[in-house]
């Protein structure tokens, strides 16, 4: 699960990891309240989406009086803010936050996550904050330090100073930079986090260390023992279709193409979608409908793959193991009567009671396309929705041959 | 021969008395030698009653004394399913079999740690478990579409895995052992420890080993095929089409920081020797054009 920079920094703060003051805003009023509130010369006016690369999208920017910030809060709330991680739609603003200035003396970067080779949460922190960290990562690895913290002793003094003093951070600083990486470990570790990064994480010109930007992902699984963690989710954020989905415990994932699969299995939905690529098709979906579909599953994942406008034919992948196909196929002839299918819908079904399936949505009467295998159907899902081949002039009904 | 588990294994029920715990018990009791190897069950508070016949015991070690069960497979639920395998670890089992989905990782990462030192192994979580054909079935794995043969298999994703069986299966081709190591980051053996016991089983004459996007486990796994292995491996790894930054399903699937990718693996894995196929429906037949 995501949160916004201003949720973000609010748990930080209760860590003791230390931030600008700010104040979120949900309107141009508030936005000026809160800037009167901080008081100072500068704000600077963040447009709170869930995406990164805000600031290149023009969604943060500096004012330097009460008045500027009316201007950019106006401009920026309502705006569809377009970043590398949005999409071409873009995401729209719908809460700021105002922010005091800070005095930039230098740019840093820090971030943990669980890495999956030592099994351990592992911080990583630069020298060259501000900037694409990935690209930091790619061009110069050497400028990226990792720790690896025991999970027992948590991060250390010794691995905490030297982290700071592989970035930079001046020996004035240093205890301060020592705190702030405890604090920000044990909020990792404490509320369950998968990721947490600071960019930038700043050295301001009175030698302090302050959390410019605040990004937090929190473990799905662990949600049970965070009810106040729950209670940030922003749905405004997240794909309505993902919402949706999700209520029907169907894990499902929205993407570009135009054909929806429903698969049962995670590794056997990606390895469908690649199907449907390899055949020159572009898959409009990733849905897993799990171990134990009921028609009822079945129905509600038929209706949200079709409120995608742009899916043109279906296909669907059962492997039945613990699942039976017969109940699969009941589903899926019940959903398909039930939304009136209008697309090509392609069938392929394996394993237990296969046959029985099989006969289900033979005798449905629907129009389904039964494949005898993941590359049969792939190629008959994409071929459904090729441009249709101009009519031939069919033999009269009485001399055909049976 | 086969890996990690055969008919002579005896196995205990961490979570016998849930609804998924009863049903699969059953379904792995009914196949092949199922009557005889799963003996036990555990829970503290209905020690001294039984499950259709299986004794069940207040904890895992009593269970262990009692019937001599040294394989636990846990459908204990997620919140406490991390603490029912260090019970299993301190009670020194051989083998621990999660099947549990959705461990918080935080549970896991503390797991692993006390894990440390210890002998017992651990498959999963997240995962459907392992089987020796004709032999044995722990798990939540279709058993009728195995067949007892020649060829190895782990994989990271369960349908997947059976898609892979039922493929080789249908060309005749049968399994030593089948692993399913789990969905999730931060598990017990990963693709480089089993292809390290089926290097080692004088029984498995071939390895096909299926994985997916996240992480680096299949690079490490195909660095150390190129090295050792003695037998013929190929591979499928699912994901091609996924975009970076969205996780599949799996809490391990996922694209970050532009590693992990599916053509990377594919492409470590093709240098290292190991023959891919692009195509999920050919898994099979990739595997029947390396044996001799």
């Amino acid at each position: 699960m995501k949160i916004h920079e201003y949720q973000g920094k609010e748990i930080f703060r209760k860590y003791g990891v230390p931030t600008p003051s700010g104040i979120p805003a949900f309107s141009v009023d508030e936005a000026v309240a809160a800037a009167e509130k901080l008081g100072g010369k500068v704000w600077v006016v963040k447009a709170q989406i869930h995406a990164g690369g805000r600031g290149k999208g023009g969604g943060v920017k500096v004012a330097k009086s009460v008045e500027e910030v009316r201007t950019l809060a106006s401009s920026i709330l309502g705006m569809q803010l377009k970043t590398h991680q949005t999409g071409p739609e873009g995401q729209k603003v719908r809460r700021l936050l105002i922010e005091e200035g800070a005095d930039i003396e230098k740019e840093l970067y820090v971030g943990m996550v669980v890495d999956r080779g030592s099994q351990r949460v592992v911080l990583m922190a630069s020298s060259e904050g501000g900037t694409d960290i990935e690209e930091v990562a790619a061009s110069t690895p050497q400028k990226i330090y990792k720790v690896t913290i025991d999970p027992v002793q948590g991060l250390t003094d010794a691995d905490a100073d030297e982290i700071a003093a592989s970035i930079g951070i001046p020996g004035a600083a240093l205890a301060q930079g020592r705190a702030l990486f405890k604090a920000l470990y044990k909020c990792f570790w404490e509320t369950d986090a998968s990721l947490v990064e600071i960019n930038p994480l700043i050295l301001t010109g009175r030698n302090e260390v302050v959390a410019l930007d605040a990004k937090l992902n929190f473990d799905d699984n662990a949600l049970f023992r965070h009810p106040d963690i729950v209670a940030l989710r922003d749905l405004d954020e997240e794909d309505p279709l993902e919402v949706e989905a999700s209520k029907y415990d169907l894990n499902y994932i929205s993407l570009d193409g135009n054909i929806g699969c429903m698969v049962n299995g995670a590794g056997l939905a990606m390895a469908t979608m690649d199907t449907i690529k390899l055949f020159g098709g572009s898959p409009a979906n990733f849905l897993d409908v799990g171990g134990g579909a009921t028609a009822e599953k079945v129905t509600a994942a038929f209706k949200i793959m079709l409120s995608n406008r742009k899916v043109k034919a279906i296909l669907v992948n059962i492997f039945g193991g613990i699942m039976k196909c017969d109940t699969i196929a009941e589903g899926v002839v019940k959903a398909a009567r039930e939304v009136k299918l209008s697309v090509p819908l392609v069938v392929r079904m394996k394993g237990t009671n296969e046959d029985l399936g099989k006969k289900i949505l033979k005798e449905s009467g629907l129009p389904i396309i039964s494949a005898d295998n993941m590359a049969d159907a792939g190629k008959k899902v994409v071929a459904a929705i090729a441009e249709p081949k101009p009519k031939k002039a069919r033999p009269k009904a009485g001399k055909e041959k049976k | 021969m086969s890996i990690l588990i055969d008919r002579n294994t005896r196995v205990m029920t961490q979570g016998i008395t849930g609804k998924t715990g009863q049903f699969h018990t059953q379904t792995s009791r009914a196949y092949a030698n199922g009557r005889n190897c799963f003996v036990a069950g555990v829970n503290p508070k209905k020690a001294g009653e039984d499950f259709e016949g299986i004794p069940i015991f207040g904890s895992v070690k009593d269970a262990k004394v009692q019937t001599g069960a040294t394989v636990s497979v846990i459908y204990v639920p997620p919140p406490f399913a991390a603490a029912a395998i260090d019970e299993a670890v301190d009670a020194d089992l051989d083998l621990v079999i999660c099947i549990t989905e959705g461990i918080p990782v935080r549970d896991m990462i503390m797991t692993k740690y006390r894990m440390a030192g210890k002998r017992t192994l651990l498959v999963g979580p997240n995962c459907p478990g392992v089987i020796t054909p004709d032999e044995i079935k722990i798990g939540i794995m279709p058993g009728h579409i195995h067949k007892k043969g020649p060829v190895g298999v782990v994989s990271r994703s369960g349908t997947l895995t059976y898609e892979a069986v039922g493929q080789l299966t249908e060309l005749g081709l049968g399994q030593s052992s089948c692993v399913g190591i789990g969905g999730d980051p931060v598990n017990g053996l990963k693709h480089i420890d089993v292809l390290r016991m089926f290097n080692d089983d004088p029984k498995t004459e071939a390895v096909i080993m299926v994985g997916e996007i996240g992480g680096s486990d299949e690079e490490t796994a195909a660095r150390w095929v190129k090295e050792n292995m003695r037998k013929p491996v190929v591979g499928f790894i699912a994901g091609v089409t996924a975009p970076p930054g969205k996780r599949m399903g799996h809490a391990g699937a996922i694209i970050s920081g532009g590693k992990g990718t599916a053509q990377e693996k594919l492409a470590v894995m093709e240098e290292c020797g190991i023959k891919t196929t692009r195509n999920p429906a050919e898994m099979g037949k990739t595997l029947k054009s390396v044996l001799k």
